[in-house]
């Protein structure tokens, strides 16, 4: 479902993806580890069509993101790293939207956004804007959102971070079942290892831009004789803490803060 | 089709929520328009030129529309640092059915601030030289407010944060309001003035929009129309060609 081949995305002299190359097959949950900084955004965007790629080939649902950007994005569901929302809107507004742009008919709209409202515990809440939201609220709803369309795909960059347990179980439950029963294909990045060795049936672990080791959650654990994979992801990348520099966005919304309080406009 | 109208239904909706960015923009018009129409006034007057504040709103209702336009387009900067341009860029329209969307919802509610300035200036005893022309004041109104938009998505689309913000204000936004025809005639202008203030697309513009509400065109409604038309269509090209190359 998704196959990439010797990928790479140079900045200038850095390089950000250095020859990654993977499969997932469809119906499964591939979890992509990494340290901070490591390269997994940077390979999501590839994926996602909003970034080309320097060099190497990627195939999602057998089409090419630098090609045939229509059909990669119609088969794919993402919850981003960052916030995606828009804050000025109501909840419902924001999922009415995404339904428009993804082309799905009123009558089903109406009813899948309603479904899914009422799954992530905003039902009641959905005439609200967004930005009286809580953080965990907002992450919800973006869940709720990529799973709108019913996506053969889902991106999930650190989907459950700000979630509290009973939150991040009930999702991932979710997940496991559309996996399961309907086929569909995870890809996701996290820093909650448990959270990974659970859900995974095969991870990768990236770092500075390659992939050091693959394979299922066991297999690393066996390979690196660690008893938990947060041990074996620790033996195979190290324990240095790694440096990332502010990008423009943070930047941004650290004025946004000062100047209006929320952030948002 | 749909994508698009739901985009442009996004930009108005945030618009009518948001009371202080309408009464915000306000403030310089009111200013130029009481400080300029009232305090030239007499001498606009006695230099033999009629009424000033007749002369001088449509060039006000004008600067309205100018600064909401390029800030709608360069909005995009703040959708970018927060997140929700992502969301439409991953979603399976065409790049410029998006920028299509935002650019109309942009222009539509640079139109409204502009309507709301028209109003104002009817309160400071701005006089309609005849209602026939509205209809084509409108339309001026719209073209003006298209343009800008384009020119504010295009660089929106090329900007990564808002540090160039007073930059695009002071050296571009400005001197496309002062190096227009809004404040003063063109007749007897010096030669390489003229020769700026003919290049300025929001010189048409204005002359338009005065010609409609005021009855007197410089250069006669066809020239006018015919340039903003084909300037706008050449901008919003320009536009879109930027926004289809943005990567995040």
């Amino acid at each position: 479902m998704i196959a990439v081949r010797d990928l790479v995305k140079n900045y200038g002299n850095f390089c950000a993806v250095n020859h990654v190359s993977f499969t997932v097959p469809e119906g499964k949950i591939f979890g992509f580890l990494g340290p901070n900084g490591a390269g997994k955004t940077t390979t999501i965007k590839m994926l996602t069509t909003v970034l080309d790629p320097t060099h190497g080939s990627i195939r999602i649902n057998g089409h090419d993101p630098t090609r045939e950007q229509k059909q990669v994005r119609r088969s794919f569901g993402i919850v981003f790293q960052d916030p995606s929302l828009d804050d000025e809107l109501t909840a419902y507004e924001n999922m009415d939207l995404h339904g428009i742009l993804y082309g799905v008919p009123r009558s089903e709209r109406v009813k899948r956004i309603d479904l899914l409202l009422d799954f992530v515990g905003l039902g009641e809440r959905k005439k609200d804007f967004v930005k009286t939201y809580s953080g965990g609220m907002k992450r919800r709803l973006e869940v709720a959102r990529a799973l709108l369309h019913n996506p053969r795909i889902l991106f999930l960059d650190e989907p459950t971070i700000g979630l509290d347990p009973q939150t991040r179980n009930h999702i991932w439950s979710y997940i496991q079942q559309l996996s399961r029963e309907e086929g569909v294909t995870v890809f996701f990045t996290t820093h909650y290892m448990d959270e990974a060795d659970r859900v995974s049936d095969e991870v990768a672990v990236i770092d500075r831009g390659k992939i050091v080791a693959q394979g299922t959650p066991s297999e690393l654990k066996e390979k690196t004789k660690c008893a938990t994979l947060e041990d074996a992801f620790i033996a195979l990348t190290g324990h240095a803490i790694r440096e990332e520099e502010a990008t423009a966005t943070d930047r941004m919304r650290m004025m946004g803060r000062v100047w209006r309080g929320s952030g948002r406009r | 089709m749909k994508p698009i109208y739901i985009l442009c239904a996004r930009q108005l909706k945030r618009y009518v929520r948001s009371p202080a960015r309408i009464i915000g923009s306000l403030g310089q018009p009111i200013l130029f328009l009481v400080a300029l129409g009232f305090g030239f006034g007499s001498m606009f007057a006695r230099a033999g030129g009629g009424s000033y504040l007749n002369f001088l709103a449509p060039g006000i209702i004008s600067m309205a529309i100018l600064f909401n336009a390029v800030f709608s387009g360069i909005e995009i900067v703040w959708d970018r640092q927060f997140g929700f341009l992502k969301e439409t860029l991953v979603a399976p329209v065409s790049r410029l059915q998006i920028v299509l969307g935002r650019s109309l919802g942009g222009a539509i509610v640079a139109m409204a601030q502009g309507a709301v300035v028209f109003v104002i200036c009817l309160a400071f005893g701005f006089r309609l030289h005849s209602s026939l022309l509205v209809p084509a004041a409108i339309v001026f109104m719209f073209l003006i407010a298209l343009l800008f938009t384009s020119i504010g998505t295009a660089i929106g689309s090329v900007l990564q944060d808002m540090q160039g913000f007073p930059l695009i204000m002071n050296f571009l936004v400005m001197p496309l309001f002062f190096f227009s025809s809004a404040l003063f005639p063109i007749e007897g202008l010096p030669r390489v003035l003229k020769a700026a203030v003919g290049l300025n697309p929001l010189t048409y513009g204005v002359d338009g929009l005065r010609g409609s509400l005021s009855g007197a065109f410089a250069f006669g409604i066809t020239t006018d129309l015919v340039v903003l038309s084909v300037l706008t269509a050449i901008l919003l090209a320009i536009g879109s060609y930027f926004f289809s190359k943005i990567q995040l």
